[in-house]
């Protein structure tokens, strides 16, 4: 193992010495200076999104723990992009007044978490997917309560730290059932000794659970709406994005190198969260008028789709579902764009108040359309690919019952979407949010969205580039 | 063999959608007017001359016209063998849509400029039609099922933002929703049928699967689900499909609705176009339907069947003349629907696709001439309901002689253009299903008396006191008018039995008066019955008081007849029929509509009890439910 061989960590790497000099500029900077950290975190922030592009070998570090693949690569790039937009949206809501002096922090622990979910996507081993998994978390409740004056967020902070580490140890206790039958923790041992065995199933039903405490599915999804909704709106859209991307990620990865052998065991576990997932989170979005916890169950609901993917268990499904995930961080963040713009001006978060939004703001109103759109999954933006690929998986697998239920849900959440856009363009209000400016950070992330969300759909080659570095169960 | 022109018919739509929907504002209004039109007006003759190339320069290969690629482009390549292609497909069907929905595309836009003048929104409404024109030529010239679904939805999505164009009308918005629901939710079905369909036969491609190699098929044999094969799961669930987009009894509940948007729109996506897409996808996919799926096809020929009977009966009934024309589109779209379901293959045994087609492009015509003529009085009396009418021909000369031929062609007078298509319609229904033939032939009847009920109460019987002299819609309105009411006359002078037709070999046809002649009676009945109740309906006391002298016994005799006629059609007909028909359509379909929705509120208010904020709960609900995963998990299976 030479000094070369690190290039393996370039991304991780490069997110680790961005943390330093970000620590480092936090203190050499006077307190009126304070937001010129905000550029400079994300320039430097930027470059790392862009370096990650560049090719990578394929390899890996300390005896296997570490693993690098282009595909995770890929995956990779995908949260960059996301937290490169999330930080774009957070630019005018950092610049508070009360803000100033953690301006940094948010830098460093948005970026922490990225350096776990990095290393938990690259995790060789059950050690470093985990120790990956809490760096992805603790920072995530500081996160939450970042506004520590607001009740809700400091609410919101409480419950994410006590139920992740609820979930946490029911994973960690799943984990050790697994290590205990099989007797190693590196994914390449302990896939040989995977058999039918009702100890090794009880182990890994509870690392399920624990895995779908992350992704948020039904019914492990109780501490979604409450954190969604007292987090800062930009927390908000990265955990919901960013967090659940990573989460994903690694589930299929692990269920696809660990679990190949026992797919008769995780196929109807997975059937059974996804259609609770995918029908009780468009339930419950049914009825929400907090635009943030519309948002929460609409992305629960998402994450049922998601499951059909990772079902399909071949190439095919993982190409999918990375497709998807890629569509879905453009998608999603573009509704918390508009919903973080909003917010940020008139402190306005509920579907009524966006009532006529059409008329004073129309472009932020067609990017939210656009969005929903996507959401719902109508042709021709890139959201239906997205989902029409996911059905497609699971129909080639031959789960028409569950494609069925999955398409009916489809539908069903058209209603919940378009209850936004009717608001938008069609209700008519005496009182409407008034014109405003969007700042220009804001303006680039919402561009980009909106230029993903048209683009992804029709540029092939990235289906096809996402199709050649993906693997599924041979 | 060159046809690479024909990309522009997509791309310049979608240009001036771009145009206008983005800097449109910044001009005046009539400028994004004009390059709407021009550009359509382009690619009007660009139609005209790629039919004019298919059909008489190139013609025919070997004895048939041939399924020309005109371009194509790998675009996904889903498994190896299943491909996804995105290209133009050029074949009699989808040319003769091209010329179909140009020509009335460019009517509309043309008649726009005069209706929708000084409106608010103009430059959106003119982005919004390009979008809309640009979605429904990408869907008939489409090479695949996929391509064609991604049109589909598009489709969908314009006319959903063309019907709510008057945002701030409620009821407007309302059927918008409407509209986009109910054709989403009969989507679904076309949806998991191109799935199954796909996974069966591993491809997506028309060219194949319409093509005379049967052996893609072969994966489907024996595989059944409920007791019906499989294919004839995916043609029906795609049938659901185009159901939906056709309005067929009984998800046709959104068209009506649909006649809140801008009467222009009307014309051309809930007349003239839109509404036949469902009818142009299973003559798309005729020979998948007919050799693998014939039960399908039955099914479609009674859903048609019954659809025109029930609409023509509600049509009877209404006042709102934009409603009364929906439900002739309806009832006309179903006689196309049911043409196509009795016809057979190849040769005159394929008379009922040829039909079918045939009847398709003269219904875009002079149904696109109805509404448009209702525009124009609407736009110069500002009601739509009948009882603000009458006595109109002499204010409005233009649109009232171009109705009037309208409704003389929908009538099946002969020598019109839908005289020689509802002719062939109802050949083939007497060759194949004597009963639909029944039914088709008093359907016939009643369009007839409908269509003149409406001509009569608008343009004779007694003269509403108007708040303003009438005056004649602007020359952008009835230049459309004219040339739409040329195209009624003659569209049926088309040879359509040498162009379009089911295996696209021509095949002589020839008119069978058997048929012809008690059709056309019938309709003159109707027209007459129409005559006597309602274009003298409001002389009738005048002329009793006239006659009381020697003409007594022939007064009493006529209005005899009158009280008869009354007696059957309104005792009889509206109140035993077309009343309950009605009821049943507002309460027994509407409800079952609405029930779903009420399901989905009332359970999901249910639940919310679950999502309670403490702590604790959720807590305990994530580790009994991870325990109860693995009892699930580790003892069951």
């Amino acid at each position: 193992m030479d000094i070369a061989s690190f290039n393996l960590m370039r991304n991780e790497l490069i997110l680790v010495g961005i943390v330093l000099i970000l620590l480092i500029a936090e203190i050499f900077t006077k307190n009126e200076n304070k937001h010129k950290l905000i550029s400079m975190g994300t320039i430097l922030f930027g470059v790392a999104t862009l370096i990650n592009f560049l090719p990578l070998p394929e390899g890996q570090l300390f005896g296997g723990s570490f693993q690098t693949t282009r595909i995770t690569v890929f995956m990779k790039s995908i949260l960059n992009m996301g937290g490169f937009i999330v930080f774009l949206q957070s630019f005018t809501w950092l610049k508070r007044e009360e803000n100033n002096g953690k301006i940094g922090e948010f830098f460093i622990l948005i970026i922490s978490t990225l350096i776990g979910m990095n290393f938990m996507i690259s995790s060789g081993d059950f050690l470093m997917m985990y120790i990956g998994l809490e760096l992805a978390t603790i920072p995530m409740a500081a996160l939450a309560a970042y506004e520590k004056f607001s009740e809700k967020s400091a609410e919101a902070g409480i419950k994410l730290i006590l139920t992740s580490a609820l979930s946490s140890g029911i994973l960690l206790y799943g984990l050790s059932f697994i290590y205990g039958t099989t007797g190693s923790i590196y994914f390449a041992d302990v896939v040989s000794n995977v058999g039918n065995n009702s100890l090794q199933t009880f182990g890994f039903v509870f690392f399920v659970a624990g895995m779908a405490f992350k992704i948020s599915l039904v019914p492990f999804h109780l501490w979604t709406a409450d954190v969604y909704e007292g987090a800062p709106v930009n927390v908000t859209a990265y955990l919901s994005v960013v967090s659940k991307g990573a989460a994903v990620f690694i589930f299929m990865i692990i269920l696809y190198r660990v679990f190949s052998s026992i797919t008769a065991v995780w196929e109807p576990l997975l059937y059974t969260l996804a259609v609770a997932t995918m029908t009780i989170g468009n339930l419950f979005a049914l009825r929400q008028e907090n635009l943030k916890r519309f948002m929460a169950f609409s992305s629960i609901a998402q994450a049922g789709f998601i499951l059909l993917g990772i079902m399909q268990g071949g190439q095919l499904g993982m190409t999918t579902v990375v497709y998807f995930m890629l569509i879905y961080v453009f998608t999603n963040l573009a509704a918390f764009g508009v919903i973080s713009a909003i917010s940020e001006q008139t402190g306005k978060e509920n579907i009524s108040d966006y009532t006529s939004l059409y008329k004073t703001n129309p472009k932020l109103s067609l990017i939210l359309l656009l969005s929903m759109f996507s959401l719902a999954g109508i042709p021709p933006v890139a959201g239906f690919f997205g989902k029409f690929f996911l059905f497609t998986a699971a129909g080639a697998k031959g789960y028409y019952i569950l494609v069925l239920i999955a398409v009916l849900n489809a539908t069903v959440s058209l209603y919940y979407y378009l209850r936004v856009v009717k608001a938008m363009l069609i209700d008519k209000s005496d009182n409407p949010i008034a014109t405003f400016k969007t700042p220009w950070p804001m303006r680039i992330s919402l561009l980009i969205c909106v230029a993903g969300i048209f683009f992804i759909g029709f540029a092939s080659f990235i289906y096809q580039y996402i199709s050649n570095i993906s693997f599924g169960i041979n | 063999m060159n046809y690479s022109l024909t990309i522009l018919i997509l791309l310049i739509p979608f240009a001036t959608f771009l145009f206008n929907g983005l800097v449109g504002m910044k001009f005046k209004p009539i400028v994004s007017g004009l390059i709407g039109t021009i550009g359509l007006g382009v690619i009007t003759l660009l139609a005209y001359l790629t039919a004019w190339q298919y059909f008489f320069v190139d013609g025919m290969v070997g004895g048939s016209f041939p399924k020309v690629i005109a371009m194509s482009m790998e675009w996904l390549r889903l498994t190896d063998a299943l491909r996804i292609q995105i290209g133009i497909l050029l074949d009699p069907i989808s040319v003769m849509m091209l010329v179909v929905i140009t020509t009335v595309s460019f009517m509309v836009h043309i008649y726009s400029l005069g209706y929708m003048k000084g409106e608010k929104g103009f430059e959106r409404f003119f982005s919004f039609l390009s979008l809309f024109s640009f979605s429904m030529l990408g869907l008939v010239i489409a090479t695949n099922i996929f391509q064609m679904y991604i049109f589909w939805e598009l489709v969908g999505v314009s006319s959903f933002l063309l019907i709510g164009f008057y945002y701030s009308k409620d009821s407007a918005v309302a059927a918008s929703k409407k509209a986009f629901i109910v054709t989403r939710f009969a989507d679904l079905g076309f949806l998991i049928g191109i799935l199954l369909l796909s996974y069966f036969t591993q491809t997506f491609d028309f060219k194949v699967l319409t093509g005379t190699d049967q052996s893609i098929f072969a994966q489907t044999a024996g595989v059944s689900f409920l007791g019906m094969s499989v294919m004839t799961w995916a043609a029906l669930l795609i049938f659901m499909g185009g159901a939906g987009k056709s309005a067929m009894f009984p998800l046709h509940i959104w068209l009506p609705d649909a006649m809140e948007g801008p009467t222009p729109v009307s014309a051309l996506i809930h007349a003239a176009t839109m509404v036949v897409a469902g009818v142009f996808l299973v003559a798309r996919m005729f020979p998948v339907f007919y050799f693998q799926a014939p039960d399908a096809l039955t099914v479609i020929s009674y859903v048609g069947g019954f659809t025109s009977l029930f609409a023509a009966a509600i049509a009877c009934t209404q006042y709102d003349i934009k409603r009364v024309l929906a439900f002739s589109t309806l009832s006309q779209i179903g006689y196309m629907m049911l043409a196509l379901g009795v016809s057979g293959y190849g040769g005159h045994e394929g008379v009922g696709y040829m039909a079918s087609m045939f009847h398709l492009f003269n219904h875009a015509m002079f149904k696109a001439l109805l509404f448009l003529g209702a525009g124009s009085i609407i736009h110069a009396v500002h009601s739509n309901v009948m009882q603000d009418m009458g006595g109109l021909r002499k204010y409005l000369p233009i649109t009232h002689i171009t109705f009037l031929i309208a409704c003389l062609t929908i009538a099946g007078v002969p020598f019109l253009s839908a005289f020689f298509s509802k002719d062939e319609i109802l050949v083939a229904a007497y060759e194949h299903n004597k009963l639909l033939f029944a039914v088709e032939f008093l359907v016939a009847g009643l369009t007839a008396f409908y269509m003149f009920r409406l001509y009569f109460n608008i343009f004779w019987g007694k003269e509403t006191h108007y708040h303003h002299t009438p005056h004649e819609s602007p020359k952008t309105m009835t230049i459309p008018l004219m040339i739409l009411a040329l195209g009624s006359v003659f569209a049926g002078y088309i040879p359509f039995s040498k162009l379009v037709t089911s295996d696209s070999m021509p095949f002589e046809s020839h008119m069978d008066f058997g048929i012809a002649i008690p059709s056309v009676l019938i309709g003159l009945t109707g027209i007459l019955i129409a005559w006597i109740l309602y274009k003298k309906e409001s002389k009738i006391p005048e002329r009793i008081s006239k006659s009381l002298g020697g003409f007594y016994q022939a007064v009493y005799h006529k209005f005899y007849i009158d009280e008869v006629y009354m007696f059957i059609t309104k005792k009889i007909i509206f109140n035993c029929i077309a009343r309950p028909v009605a009821w049943f359509d507002r309460h027994i379909v509407d409800g079952t509509m609405n029930g779903i929705g009420w399901i989905t509120v009332t359970s999901s208010r249910n639940i919310k009890g679950m999502q309670s904020g403490n702590l604790p709960q959720y807590g305990m609900v994530f580790v009994l439910s991870a325990i109860i995963l693995v009892l699930i998990f580790s003892f069951l299976i």
